[in-house]
């Protein structure tokens, strides 16, 4: 699988790329699957309404849930943070409007687990003011790293391409790992999704911007911005504002084929540098640092702007929308609200999808909110998404196996979650797989392989939660056992003392004791004598 | 929205089991015409009453399990296990042979280990096993090619030779029938004849045997119309068809009297029909690509081996399920590399 690429005979919509100098890799399988971009790429993107109520989730982040700072019944303003990180691997949350905080509660949010979580609700009260912002840092290149570090994690920014990590922390490689290489993703290769294709084509040299912050932090010597050969324009643009900056001698905007999952980290970096982030590593263990191009423009916000992350945009598409469309949506509007100011549903929806069809969940509440991370809102028809129907035997045909990027067997490592042997599929190299659907897409029984899968990872951490209780609660019963052992030694070792100073102190042997016995039976003898006078007294009185 | 959650992704699905079962179907019907062409109605009329056997099979199990019938015949499956049966029998066996090989295939072989998906032996090979050791001469008795016939059987002439096992009157086996050319090969080897003199008997065609080398050639066109359609993949085939040629050419150059030319073995009894057709069946074949390169070398070279040394002059059944029973272990040891496991360029 080591043979390159080059894009003149590309493949994919081959007739869309885009020549470029520079060899590519590929990954293995991927799936071919229709676009469906142009259903929302081609108006630019558009703010939507300030909602009445904002429902600012506490978690939109990888990491520990933020600490709130503000009191019910409080008013808070735009920008301000309500709740700062906990921990270093967190972010903090801020308001995306002016309003009063009326509660902190459980609310259903956006999460495949359709479970609530704490989210702060904010009545707005239209005015939208600004809270007091920090000093833009435009000189960021003569400050300290760790300064430009701190306000990116003040502004909350984290990955805005799905996995929301707090970006400070991928930042922050550490001083023992040199990173050579930052690789920015505009693949956007899900289906559908085009709010990256817009943000570079609207908003180039601010995410240009934010990619030379980037830079700064990591010190790398070449930068790469890989985009999708179906996004033309974006390319141009992009192509057409590095132009413009100091940046051309060590960046460069590399159109990929388009293919499926092209934008998955590990794939795009293989794609792009040949090489493969090791098992059960990070990038950064091979010199690399990748980034979304949402992200970079955040970075750019919070640096240049002082602005927090409180606002993103998010793709409404699918044919079920009436009228599909990016939106600059504030993190905390409810999808139901986006969707009404879409023009509602133009049919009714057969299902109502946060993220890409390839990977996204369903929302089942409607009105769970927006985060960070929600890049799309996707209602499908019954016709784009029909019922799977009855699921069939697998009959091995192999299909998953060619088309999985991480090169895993998925047949194989069905079988084994089937039968729930955790072992043998970790065997198999359970945890390398990246659920990016392929397997299931080309599945011809219909099998929801990824559910197999994320069932046996989640059974699996569940069991290793009970193993390290158990070996908590065995070590503990050990240390006491121990303690109990000690003690009981010491017991022993004290009593052995107290014998040993007893049986030392009649150094003067055996005459000593024999002196006693001897004194004790005189006392003896004495008393009876004693007593035999006494008795003879009274006998001789009358 | 009031269905059950469902997993990501959620698009429609591109590939269907039924889909691939009838491009299966599809891609034999030129090798099945060839062979009608060659050998008359009686592989037809074997067709319809294996398909039916197995059809009829396939829903008494499905009933007696308490399912559906419709999900397991509308899969196709049986009706594949059925031509390939039925093109893999001679064309006069008696009906009640076709029934036999049919229940052993689908209820035995398939269905009581699973059924789809799950059956370890190849069900068509199976049952030609099954039928071949337990009735040796009727499953050998091959009619002459067309060409060689002094006599073709007309459409009711064969329905009488299948249901009644009557030939028609005034003819005697011996005008219809002719050893295959793999069995008059083994017969006249076994006698100390040289290939040369074998090779002037008029079984022989160009490459391979008479009539046969062209239905191998029409199985060949629908093989490829598998590859293309990317129902199967090259690896099963061509492993086979090298392994055999590869062996097959090592035994001419070493002794070209005794043993023929290698296209002679490719295009001689079912190597081809073998090769794209069964082998390749991925319910019982390996499923990685090594394992399948592996695999199909085996059968080639098990090929090889029984039809050089062994009893029987054609093996493709007896090498299938040979290595189907090898096919778990050698997928074990044949995983592939998964991303971020060495190899490529790593972490320097």
């Amino acid at each position: 699988m080591e043979r390159a690429v080059s894009l003149d005979s590309s493949l994919g919509t081959g007739a869309r790329s885009i020549p470029s100098g520079r060899r590519l890799w590929r990954f293995h399988g991927g799936v071919h699957v229709p676009d469906e971009k142009s259903l929302s790429n081609a108006e630019p993107v558009t703010s939507a309404p300030l909602p009445k109520r904002l429902i600012i989730p506490l978690q939109q982040h990888i990491g520990a849930q933020a600490r709130p700072l503000v009191r019910i019944g409080e008013r808070v303003l735009k920008g301000q943070m309500i709740a700062e990180p906990n921990g270093y691997i967190s972010a903090p949350v801020h308001a995306s409007s002016s309003g009063i905080l009326v509660a902190i509660e459980p609310h259903p949010v956006a999460h495949a687990s359709g479970l609530s979580a704490l989210c702060a609700l904010i009545e707005t009260d239209g005015e939208d003011a600004w809270a007091e912002l920090p000093e833009p840092l435009v000189h960021y290149a003569q400050l300290d790293p760790t300064l430009v570090r701190e306000r990116i994690r003040w502004a909350g920014v984290v990955g805005m391409g799905g996995a929301s990590f707090p970006t400070s922390v991928k930042l922050n490689p550490g001083t023992d790992r040199q990173i050579q290489t930052l690789v920015i993703n505009g693949a956007e290769c899900e289906p559908y999704i085009t709010c990256d294709d817009r943000l570079m084509r609207e908003r180039a040299a601010h995410v240009l911007e934010g990619v030379r912050v980037m830079d700064h932090l990591l010190g790398v010597s070449q930068v790469l911005i890989g985009i999708e050969d179906n996004k033309p324009e974006a390319i141009e643009s992009m192509r057409d504002a590095l132009a413009e900056t100091d940046m051309p001698g060590y960046t460069e905007i590399v159109p990929i084929p388009t293919l499926y999952p092209s934008g998955g980290e590990k794939q795009l970096i293989r794609i792009l540098t040949g090489r493969e982030v090791p098992s059960s590593g990070i990038p950064a263990h091979i010199g690399i640092v990748c980034q979304n191009v949402g992200t970079a423009a955040a970075v750019a916000d919070a640096v240049l702007e002082g602005r927090p992350l409180i606002s993103r945009i998010i793709t409404l598409t699918g044919r079920a929308i009436a009228a599909p469309q990016n939106l600059d949506a504030r993190v905390g509007t409810p999808a139901g609200e986006l969707i009404a100011h879409c023009g509602g549903y133009r049919e009714s929806a057969r299902r109502l999808i946060c993220g890409g069809p390839m990977m996204g969940f369903e929302l089942r509440h409607p009105q769970a909110p927006i985060t960070k991370a929600t890049n799309c809102l996707l209602a499908l028809t019954r016709a784009e998404s029909p019922d799977p129907g009855p699921t069939l035997a697998c009959i091995r045909c192999g299909r998953c196996a060619e088309a999985c990027p991480a090169k895993l067997l998925p047949q194989q490592m069905y079988w084994y979650a089937r039968a729930k042997d955790l072992d043998r599929i970790q065997d198999y190299h359970l945890f390398d797989c990246i659920e990016c659907g392929c397997c299931a897409q080309v599945c011809p029984s219909r099998i929801p392989l990824v559910q197999y899968y994320r069932y046996a990872k989640t059974e699996i951490w569940a069991r290793e939660q009970e193993r390290r209780k158990a070996d908590q609660a065995r070590a503990r019963h050990e240390a006491k056992r121990v303690r109990l052992e000690r003690q009981e030694q010491e017991r022993q070792a004290r009593l052995r003392r107290q014998k040993a100073a007893l049986d030392a102190k009649p150094a003067d042997g055996k005459a000593g004791k024999q002196a006693l016995i001897e004194a004790a039976r005189r006392r003896a003898a004495a008393k009876k004598a004693a007593a035999g006078r006494s008795g003879a007294q009274s006998a001789d009185r009358p | 929205m009031k269905s059950a959650i469902v997993s990501s992704p959620h698009l429609a699905p591109v590939n269907r089991v039924d889909r691939i079962m009838l491009q299966v179907l599809l891609a034999l019907v030129p090798g099945v015409l060839a062979m009608t062409w060659y050998f008359g109605w009686g592989l037809l009329i074997n067709i319809a009453l294996a398909a039916t056997f197995a059809v009829l099979a396939e829903a008494g199990v499905m009933l007696a399990r308490g399912r559906s019938p419709f999900a397991a015949i509308g899969d196709l499956s049986a009706l594949v296990t059925a031509v390939l049966f039925a093109i893999s029998v001679p064309p006069t066996l008696p009906w009640w042979l076709t029934l036999l090989g049919m229940l052993f295939a689908i209820v035995l072989v398939k269905q009581l280990y699973g059924g789809m998906g799950y059956n370890p032996f190849n069900p068509a090979m199976a049952a030609y096993v099954f039928l071949l050791v337990s009735y040796p001469v009727a499953m050998t008795t091959w009619l002459a090619p067309g060409v060689l016939a002094e006599h073709g059987l007309s459409f009711m002439e064969s329905l009488g030779l299948i249901l009644q096992g009557t030939l028609p009157p005034g003819l005697d086996w011996d005008a219809v029938t002719a050893a295959t050319p793999l069995d008059e090969m083994r017969g006249k080897l076994d006698e100390g004849w040289s290939i040369e003199e074998i090779r002037q008997s008029p079984l022989w065609g160009q490459f391979g045997g008479r009539g046969w080398e062209w239905i191998a050639g029409w199985f060949l066109l629908g093989g490829l119309y598998l590859l293309w359609r990317r129902i199967i993949t090259w690896h099963i085939p061509v492993a086979m068809l090298l392994g055999l040629l590869i062996c097959a050419g090592v035994a001419w150059t070493l002794d070209p009297s005794r043993h023929p030319l290698p296209t002679f073995h490719l295009f001689s009894g079912a190597a081809i029909l073998g090769a794209f057709f069964i082998a390749t069946d991925p319910v019982t074949a390996c499923t990685t690509k090594k394992g399948q390169l592996i695999f199909g070398a085996g059968i080639g070279a098990i090929v090889f081996v029984i039809r050089a040394w062994g009893g029987y002059p054609d093996a493709v059944a007896f090498a299938v399920l040979l290595m189907n029973i090898a096919a778990p272990t050698i997928d074990y040891y044949t995983q592939p590399r998964a991303f971020g496991h060495g190899g490529g360029r790593q972490a320097r």
